[in-house]
């Protein structure tokens, strides 16, 4: 009630005070010389639009001021001229000229991705962004990183909530980057209000885009496009980085991915115990999993199965392990084998076969799902 | 064949009153009830889609999840925007024109009296699916009234299946409702009534038709792809298949975007007559707004892809639509200027039908302006899926359709019933809801300009004033509606009696030949129209 | 306008919309159901379905039945008559935009679809990233995904199909000159004819299914290629088995005796309806089996 009551006060206040909250009212200028030509052009025809709205409003209250009944006036009885109707058929016709002309510049310029110094795939997948670097060894997902205490308000909401990511993507400024963009399932779209780029990710196809940072910083962006149940929360963070820092961090990356590598070799020979297993299985099923088969186990009826009591996590070991690690086909299910490490599979599955009063005993270790990629 | 001599023997009976009970309803041939049961059918339909537009603003009233889960917030999405389409917009304009079109030619009756009957009671049953499937296993369907693939197959609950029979028997009665508005006008007009002296209502119908007939089949035939890649096995929509996701947008828009015409021009063709009425002039420029508005409807056809721009396309086709798109601005500039023009120097007063009207040009106008801006290729990159868009069609829906409709029954319920409303009160609906519809609607596009994509449940803080805000003007604009039930129940029930003719500059076989109200039976013989 | 303008008979209540309404209600969740328990031991779906058909049957008997009955006792003018022919034109221009819908989707397949998924147009990445192996041809005989199918020729079964269906058109119209002129002989006979060969048609059709499922397979599932082969052609066969029932109801009409060289309004229906599904077909021929 209060809060309506602040509201209503907000309501009356000035936009200026509204500015506050820290939202801007209008389109950003960005970071990108394109962006700034978009946004150029967004006040051009904002403008011409307003004029529009003041010549043509303004005749219409004109006319209901000055000639209405109850002041006397009397109608009169033209009701025809071609004259004019030519006028203001020709006279808007040469407005949108004048409005395509920059338009079709801006767009032919966007729309050239060639000769860029860096490619990066940007692959949308219910509801991660996976990004992989050509011409480095790098690839990773980025996931949203605001926890569920938050979204459901159990927890003070941080910073850019919904809007921060586990693993933002990391990009040189002054480099024409150019964007491959697709999906493993449904439409996303991958946009960074800061660039001016929102390209549709097409499961199966591949869309361009492209963009040269001018200055460093962090931009914020979301998935634009409706993809299912968390459509909202599947952001875009990018960090721009100077190249030296952008080498130096692609460097640190390139060695932690190859250590990584190597320590999933070392673990095969290792066994875990049931508690780690279960509290690092925990972890990977409440940040990958919950999303749709619901932190209590038992899915959304209809959509997204139960595990609760599933034939597949009381049954064959087998057979649970490889639908985690290879998914299945045509259905939302996806193949974790590439997200997760060797270790998060195995301890993902031991947690799904133990949790909830699935109670089989069974502990997967990672030379289990080593094996079972291996037969591949 | 018993039934065939139960027709004959009250066929006897049928130039005088109507029969009596719920049977009326149910059996009847007469284009004045089946115009009544639709706009009931359209009003209970607005308050469905209305209470669902409720649990979505409630639920964006503040950040986080309050009441909903997001997928079931997708679902109201999804059937808010299916439900306000096709069963409160759509279904109001044909009332209208069932009521209306027979009148204002001077015909007895639609051409096809029965097959009018069927095109409406199909509605109720079409809806009942598509509600019913809210209530399945994994729910209703939840991928946008747009349905993109392969969101709508693979991805989709089994109720889309539901959804998609649903939409065929939708479309049935709609390319019906069609067939008879157009066949009535080509072949019913009374003596002297030529195509160039027809009432704007009925030349926009006409149009409204044809785009109709033209399109709703190819709806039909995209549900049925999806339909048949969902369960069937075949990848229409799916690249592994040699297919495309993109196809369907392609397909779907080449209906979508006539469409959104389809729910304006009759809206236009009711200001024609309202404007006129109240400014006590003739329509400025009759023939350059039939023109203007065939030829809106002939660009309606190669505009489609201007809902594409991101999907990818090659520039030289996003070029092509964009110009395309941004020509529809010249027509529908005619429009508007025609309109003040027809003001401009007559003597004007504001009853609720002019004001509905005069709120329906200023605001459809801006929500024109932001459909240009929309139409601009790279700026549409940064409007795409925010509440820019959003804002952009409530306008042109809302403030826009929905008005006319509120306008064009304030100016026929007198017509209708005989009787008249209670100004005042219609008055305060008037001014309530052109307040809150802007409360509710204009900080939409700031929203969509700061970045808030449109279908989420869920949005950054920086959003969470505006959206308070904009929460509130929705709850104040539903209610509001409620003063509009109240008015036409209150005329119906007991409104002061009234003459033929109450707006004393309105023009139309409607107003001039018939009583205050408009007997069963308009015109059993036609007129002789000078 | 020289139209006459006598009483336009509008009839009274009639029980026969509801009726359609409720068959259509019962066909559309019906067919839903049906559709969702494909793969599940629930069958009921395909009782409703069936007991929409029925009803939408009795419709179709009922509602006809008045239309023939007062139409016969002379209440039909001549403008009535124009209502029902623009209104069956308009029906047509309905159907010609449906067929249009699925000859989109098999234009945009060839054109842009396999094209691009072959690197073509701004897809060259789409090519080199995702599909390396694919090769864009068409008849699409390999997907993208690596099933194959076969593609089916024109000559053979299709063709005389085509030749079929084209002389169908021509005795029926032979039979609508008999008609007119009012010679019943002759207008028996050459319905007689093209019914014949609508059912012939229809026997072919079948057979060619058969061969293709069979023997090549083609199927409906088998990528782009099959999906169009089959939707077309499927819908196509399903507007012939429409077609084929409306003539046998006109032929048996005529053999009791209905219609005059005047009104016809029935007959002429259905010859147009004929008349459209050739047409499609001759698209059909040209754009699915010969190109
Ligand atoms: C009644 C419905 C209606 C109407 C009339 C319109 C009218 C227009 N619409 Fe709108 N539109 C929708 C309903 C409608 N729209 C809907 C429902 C969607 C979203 C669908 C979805 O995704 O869910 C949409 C989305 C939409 C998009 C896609 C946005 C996106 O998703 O990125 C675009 C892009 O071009 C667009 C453009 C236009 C244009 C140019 C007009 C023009 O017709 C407007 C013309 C009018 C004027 C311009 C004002 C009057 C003119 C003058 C005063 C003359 C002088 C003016 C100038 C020369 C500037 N619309
Ligand atoms: C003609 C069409 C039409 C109409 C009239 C409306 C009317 C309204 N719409 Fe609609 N809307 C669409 C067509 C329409 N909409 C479409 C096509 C979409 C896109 C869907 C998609 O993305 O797929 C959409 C999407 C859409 C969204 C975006 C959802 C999202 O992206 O997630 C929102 C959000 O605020 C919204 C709000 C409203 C509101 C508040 C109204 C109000 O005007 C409604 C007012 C009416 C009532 C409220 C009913 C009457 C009153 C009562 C029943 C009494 C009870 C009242 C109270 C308890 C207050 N609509
Ligand atoms: C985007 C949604 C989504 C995510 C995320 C997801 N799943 Fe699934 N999962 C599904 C769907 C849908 C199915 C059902 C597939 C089918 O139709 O058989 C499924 C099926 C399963 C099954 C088989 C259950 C059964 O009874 O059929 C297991 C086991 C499983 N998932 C484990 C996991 C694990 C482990 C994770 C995380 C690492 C995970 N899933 C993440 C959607 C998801
Ligand atoms: Cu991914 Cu929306
Ligand atoms: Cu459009």
């Amino acid at each position: 009630m209060t809060r309506c009551i602040q509201l209503l006060l907000l309501l009356a206040s000035s936009p200026a005070a509204l500015a506050e909250g820290g939202m801007s009212y209008n389109l950003r200028p960005g970071v990108t010389a394109i962006s700034q030509q978009v946004y150029g052009l967004h006040m051009t025809i904002f403008y011409i639009c307003c004029a529009i709205g003041v010549v043509v409003f303004g005749a219409m209250f004109w006319a209901i001021i000055h000639h209405r009944k109850s002041k006397g006036a009397k109608p009169a009885s033209f009701h025809e001229s071609t004259k004019v109707e030519i006028v203001w058929t020709v006279i808007p016709f040469l407005i949108l000229i004048g409005m395509a002309i920059p338009a079709t510049k801006t767009l032919l310029a966007m729309e050239d991705p060639s000769n860029a110094d860096l490619t990066v795939q940007v692959t949308g997948s219910q509801w991660k962004w996976h990004y992989k670097y050509f011409d480095y060894e790098l690839e990773y997902y980025s996931l949203l990183a605001s926890d569920q205490d938050e979204i459901t308000g159990k927890r003070a909401k941080r910073e850019n909530y919904l809007l921060e990511v586990d693993r933002p993507l990391v990009l040189p400024v002054g480099k024409k980057v150019r964007f491959l963009m697709t999906s493993e399932d449904v439409i996303h779209s991958w946009w960074v209000p800061d660039f001016a780029v929102k390209k549709d990710a097409n499961p199966g196809f591949i869309n361009e885009a492209w963009t040269i940072i001018d200055e460093p910083g962090i931009y914020r962006g979301q998935c634009a496009e409706l993809c299912g149940k968390d459509h909202g929360f599947m952001p875009v963070v990018v960090i721009a980085k100077e190249q030296d820092e952008f080498d130096q961090w692609m460097a640190e990356q390139q060695q932690a991915y190859q250590q990584a590598k190597q320590e999933e070799q070392a673990l095969l020979a290792m066994t875990m115990d049931e508690a780690e297993l279960m509290s690092v299985g925990k972890q990977v099923y409440d940040k990958h999993c919950a999303a749709c088969h619901q932190a209590n186990g038992e899915g959304l009826p209809g959509v997204f199965p139960a595990l609760k009591d599933s034939p597949i996590a009381l049954g064959d070991v087998d057979a649970h392990i490889d639908i985690i690690v290879n998914g299945k086909a045509g259905t939302a299910m996806q193949a974790f084998g590439k997200q997760l490490t060797l270790k998060e599979i195995a301890a993902v599955t031991t947690y799904e076969r133990n949790a909830w009063g699935n109670d089989t005993g069974d502990l997967v270790q990672a030379k289990d799902v080593a094996a079972l990629k291996g037969q591949e | 064949m018993s039934s065939i001599s139960d027709v004959q023997i009250d066929h006897d009976d049928h130039h005088h009153a109507p029969p009596k009970g719920l049977m009326r309803w149910v059996l009847t041939t007469n284009h004045k009830d089946i115009g009544s049961m639709y706009l009931w059918f359209s009003f209970a339909m607005f308050l469905t889609g209305g209470a669902m537009a409720m649990v979505i603003r409630a639920e964006l009233f503040q950040p986080g999840l309050q009441f909903v889960e997001p997928n079931f917030f997708n679902q109201m999405t999804t059937v808010h925007g299916l439900i306000m389409v096709f069963g409160a917009v759509m279904p109001a304009f044909t009332g209208l024109a069932n009521w209306l079109i027979p009148m204002m030619i001077g015909a007895p009756d639609m051409a096809l009296p029965r097959m009018n009957n069927w095109s409406f009671w199909i509605l109720p049953f079409a809806f009942a699916i598509l509600l019913a499937s809210l209530f399945m296993e994994g729910g209703g369907p939840n991928f946008g009234w747009t349905f993109y693939a392969p969101l709508s197959t693979t991805y989709a609950p089994d109720s889309v299946a539901l959804f998609v029979f649903s939409v065929h028997i939708m479309g049935i009665s709609s390319i019906m409702g069609a067939i008879n508005v157009i066949v009535t006008i080509m072949n019913m007009r009374a003596p002297g009534m030529t195509y160039m002296k027809l009432p704007l209502f009925v030349w926009t119908w006409l149009i409204t038709a044809f785009l109709l007939i033209a399109v709703m089949p190819v709806l039909a035939g995209v549900v049925t792809m999806v339909l048949t890649d969902k369960f069937f096995g075949t990848s229409f929509f799916d690249a592994a298949g040699g297919g495309d996701p993109v196809l369907f947008q392609h397909i779907f828009w080449f209906f979508g975007h006539p469409e959104v015409y389809i729910m304006i021009l009759p809206s236009f063709g009711i200001i024609s007559a309202i404007v006129p009425a109240f400014s006590r002039k003739k329509l400025f420029g009759y023939a350059s707004m039939v023109y203007a508005t065939a030829s809106i409807a002939g660009l309606s056809f190669i505009v489609w892809a201007h809902h594409m721009f991101t999907t990818g396309m090659p520039v030289q086709a996003e070029l092509f639509f964009m110009y395309c798109t941004m020509l529809i601005s010249v027509p529908t500039g005619v429009k508007v200027f025609n309109w003040v023009a027809t003001m401009w120097r007559g003597a004007i007063s504001f009853e609720t039908p002019m004001l509905f009207a005069l709120a329906f040009i200023v605001l459809f106008t801006i929500g024109g302006f932001s459909g240009l801006m929309l139409a601009i290729t790279p700026v549409d990159f940064q409007y795409h899926d925010t509440y820019f868009v959003v804002a952009h069609f409530h306008y042109v829906l809302v403030s826009g359709a929905i008005f006319s409709i509120m306008a064009a029954c304030y100016f026929w319920l007198p017509k209708w019933t005989g009787k008249m409303y209670d100004e005042g009160l219609a008055k305060l609906h008037f001014w309530c809801s052109l307040i809150s519809v802007n409360v509710l609607f204009f900080p939409m596009h700031f929203l969509g300009l700061g970045g808030m994509p449109r279908r989420i449940p869920d949005y950054a803080l920086q959003f969470a004033d505006v959206n308070a805000i904009v929460s509130l003007g929705g709850f104040a604009f539903g209610l509001s509606q409620l003063i509009f039930l109240a008015v036409v129940i209150k005329c119906i029930r007991g409104g002061e009696p009234t003459t033929a003719k109450p707006w004393e500059g309105a023009e139309g076989l409607e107003w001039d030949l018939l009583p205050a109200k408009a007997p069963y039976h308009s015109f059993s013989t036609p007129p002789e129209v000078k | 306008m020289s139209q006459a303008h006598d009483n336009y008979y509008v009839p009274a209540q009639s029980i026969w919309p509801i009726v359609g309404a409720v068959g259509l209600f019962l066909i559309a969740s019906g067919a839903g159901f049906t559709v969702q328990q494909l793969d599940s031991e629930q069958g009921w779906g395909v009782w409703v379905l069936s007991l929409g058909v029925v009803v939408i049957i009795a419709m179709l008997f009922g509602w006809f039945g008045n239309v023939i009955q007062e139409s016969m006792s002379g209440l039909y003018s001549e403008q009535m008559d124009r209502s029902f022919r623009q209104g069956m034109s308009w029906f047509i221009f309905s159907e010609v935009m449906f067929f249009a819908a699925f000859f989109g989707a098999l234009f945009y397949a060839r054109m842009i679809a396999v094209p691009w998924l072959g690197g073509a147009s701004n897809n060259a990445m789409t090519a080199e990233v995702l599909w390396p192996e694919f090769e864009a041809i068409w008849p699409l005989i390999k997907t993208p995904d690596g099933t194959t199918t076969q593609a089916m020729g024109w000559m053979g079964l299709p063709l005389i199909n085509t030749l079929i269906l084209v002389t169908s058109s021509i005795t029926l119209h032979f039979a609508h000159v008999g008609m007119e002129k009012d010679q019943r002989k002759p207008l028996k006979l050459w319905l007689f004819i093209t019914l014949v060969l609508g059912f012939a048609f229809l026997v072919l059709q079948v057979e060619e299914y058969i061969h293709a499922y069979q023997e090549m397979g083609l199927t409906l599932d088998s990528g782009i290629y099959g999906n169009t082969f089959f939707l077309l052609t499927g819908f196509h066969g399903m507007h012939v088995t429409l077609g084929v029932i409306i003539l046998t109801v006109m032929f048996l009409r005529i053999l009791k005796g209905h219609f005059t060289g005047k009104q016809h309004f029935g007959f002429m229906a259905a010859s147009w309806y004929w008349h459209f599904v050739d047409v499609v077909w001759l698209l059909l021929f040209v754009f699915v089996y010969i190109l």
